[in-house]
């Protein structure tokens, strides 16, 4: 590789900076919090606490990979006929997916939350128009809803960029040579938007396996996930350490859940022919 | 348009100058001299009279208009939320207010500045009742600001019987429709009466049972919440509640089906406080603020907005507050009176105690065997998978370095 010259260094370094001010130093931080007690000493002390939160760790990674997957599952096909389709409707499609995210996170889940209580807007219809009531609320499944509802959008733009960038000559192509539509999309489609798909997975499963305000408000608090016992750890249990030891076991935890992904994306593999 | 909007608008700023103008608060000099400065509040959330709506006054702005000191105001949740944000530093609050037993810790920790109460021209209003306390025996650190206790909030048409006891919270009957409250010292405080032990035990076999019951009534529970027990009561999506009579008021305007009751076990009471922490950047500022938080006209304002019961006896005097005076609620009568029980501040290994407590039964009862068996799921796919990408890649490399094709 060309040596970088002055300019190029130049452009970078802002964001040098800033990874420097916000991503390695807090990391660092964490690094230290989970370490290290208040007097300075090293201890394995936090670290060594963690087999406690075994249980809740998995139902975290459990429930934040059902959410990538349903998303994945639901995402997919939209982002398909999103790329195929004209500009107009491709626009409009995009302002569809994007108009969500103009409302704060915070705001969606607390509608949410209101949309399905017992005495909710959904159930209050479903009473109106002479059917049963269905409890929604306080369930693992409205947690995963919630979690598809907020980050349904990260899935799909990757998704469809990829898409809209792949060459359609390949798919005739392939076409021509007899080929029907399930082999293009096995032997084609697929592999071909396999970036996209690995992309989207990680911008949906990490920040669905943290997250704790989504769990609080639709899982009603009665059964935690990682993200709520870290969040008490800092916010009223005053215990940074083991918030931090529990943040650096669940980084590493995505770090592997996110390397067992790779295996089937990897870079090295030269597609088409993966499954 | 712009011409109505402009005309309601100086009708409304000419309205609020007739009715809170000059002379609507005691020594409205003394307030004067800080102009341009600013002072952090860090309050409760729905702790404070915060609109112009129905008559009310937003104490804060009335406060910027008198003084000319701009409110920064920001809310916590809990003393244990508060707490950390303090201690930590990283934060500068000039106004803070706690309950007893966290003044008592903050006092003990050095984070408070004195305050000297004779330079509060209102002071004098502070009932007798309310000073001495054993939390700031000398009145140095803190002036009281609200008293409450803790009881039970039921939904009449929910509940079949109208409830005496705290054991209504594990009754079988409402399981999905209760809901507990989400700070540690607060819930542990339902148990430890129901087991008729002190809201301040320190005895570890105390406290481990009472997390006990606490996970024993898990599964009976809606969730664990604190301010949006507003919503879920007032539209009535849960029927009992452990939750501050002051709160209660406000929720009964609502919802009238709501009603509140004194366990027969005993209740919390708590003293909520002024303070200045020691991170204060404008004490000046802060102690203005603090007397004008005793002036009765806004005193009663805000007792009427947030629903607790007064320490202050020039608002129990205002004529606006003649009815509350005698919400049964807020003031029981002698012979309704609960036994009541301070919170204290407790040993740091205690609070540990706590915390640890607290934590296993937030993370108590996760069923776990159905995630095993997807995750072998999935990991079985993934293997498959990978071999399947294993044996066609050597196979590949087979073809490709075939001699014949070479």
């Amino acid at each position: 590789m060309a040596k970088k010259s002055l300019s190029k260094k130049l452009i970078a370094s802002p964001y040098l900076v800033w990874a420097g001010i916000f991503i390695i130093v807090p990391l660092v931080i964490v690094v230290y919090y989970s370490f290290f007690d208040a007097n300075g000493n090293f201890t394995l002390e936090y670290v060594s606490e963690m087999g406690k939160y075994k249980d809740v760790m998995l139902n975290s990674i459990w429930l934040g990979f059902i959410a990538t997957v349903i998303s994945l599952v639901l995402a997919y096909p939209l982002a398909y006929i999103m790329a195929r389709s004209t500009a107009n409707v491709q626009r409009t499609m995009m302002m569809l997916v994007m108009l969500p995210m103009w409302m704060n996170l915070l705001i969606r889940t607390y509608s949410m939350m209101i949309l399905m209580q017992d005495t909710g807007i959904i159930n209050s219809f479903l009473e109106r128009i002479g059917l049963d009531s269905v409890h929604m609320i306080n369930t693992q499944g409205a947690v995963v809803l919630g979690m598809v509802y907020n980050y349904i959008p990260y899935m799909i733009l990757p998704l469809y960029s990829i898409m809209a960038k792949m060459d359609h000559n390949l798919i005739e192509a392939a076409e021509d040579l007899g080929a029907n539509k399930v082999t293009v999309f096995k032997n084609i489609i697929l592999p071909l938007s396999l970036p996209g798909i690995a992309s989207g997975f990680t911008m949906v499963f990490v920040p669905s396996v943290s997250t704790f305000y989504i769990s609080k408000k639709l899982g009603g608090n009665t059964f935690s996930l990682i993200g709520d016992v870290i969040e008490m750890q800092f916010k009223s249990a005053n215990n940074y350490n083991l918030g931090a030891s529990l943040s650096l076991v669940l980084m590493v935890l995505i770090i592997i859940c996110m390397m067992v992904m790779n295996r089937f994306t990897g870079e090295d593999d030269d597609g088409g022919v993966l499954i | 348009m712009k011409k109505l909007l402009f005309i309601t608008l100086s009708v409304t700023v000419l309205l609020s100058l007739c009715a809170f103008g000059a002379g609507a608060y005691e020594n409205e000099d003394w307030y004067s001299g800080l102009e341009g400065t600013t002072i952090n509040v860090f309050n409760w959330g729905e702790y404070i009279s915060d609109t112009y709506e129905d008559g009310m006054i937003d104490v804060n702005a009335e406060f910027e208009k008198l003084t000319g000191i701009k409110v920064n105001y920001v809310t916590y949740e809990s003393n244990e939320d508060m707490y950390p944000k303090i201690k930590n530093g990283g934060a500068s609050y000039d106004i803070v207010i706690p309950s007893d037993y966290m003044i008592q810790r903050m006092i003990a920790e050095d984070m408070l500045l004195g305050i000297d109460t004779g330079k509060l021209p209102n002071y004098h209003y502070i009932s007798e009742e309310y000073k001495n306390m054993y939390y700031d025996p000398d009145n140095a650190f803190s002036v009281p600001y609200n008293v409450g206790m803790v009881g039970l909030i039921y939904n009449t048409k929910m509940v079949e019987e109208k409830p005496d006891s705290w054991t209504a919270l594990w009754d079988e009957r409402y399981a999905g429709k209760i809901l507990m409250i989400d700070n540690p010292r607060d819930a542990f405080a339902i148990p430890q009466k129901v087991l008729g032990y002190s809201l301040n035990s320190t005895d570890e076999k105390e406290l481990s049972d009472v997390a006990q019951m606490l996970i024993e009534q898990k599964p009976l529970l809606q969730g664990y919440v604190m301010d949006e027990i507003y919503n879920k009561m007032e539209s009535g999506e849960a029927a009992l509640v452990p939750y501050y009579v002051g709160d209660f008021v406000c929720m009964k305007d609502v919802n009238p089906d709501l009603d509140f009751v004194y366990p027969k076990e005993g209740v919390n009471i708590f003293v909520d406080a002024v303070c200045i922490p020691k991170c204060a950047q404008n004490y000046e500022g802060a102690i203005k603020y603090i007397n004008f938080l005793l002036d009765p006209e806004i005193g009663v304002n805000n007792a009427l907005y947030i629903g607790y019961a007064t320490p202050n006896t020039g608002v129990m005097e205002h004529p606006d507050y003649a009815e509350m005076k005698d919400n049964e609620y807020l003031y029981p009568s002698e012979e309704n009176m609960p036994d009541v029980e301070y919170f204290r501040n407790l040993p740091q290994e205690t609070l540990d105690m706590f915390s640890s407590l607290w934590n296993e039964i937030k993370i108590h009862g996760t069923d776990n065997t159905h995630i095993y068996l997807g995750f072998a799921a999935v990991g079985a796919v993934a293997l498959f998978f990978i071999i399947k990408k294993a044996v066609t890649k050597k196979k590949r490399e087979y073809w490709y370095n075939f001699p014949e094709v070479k």
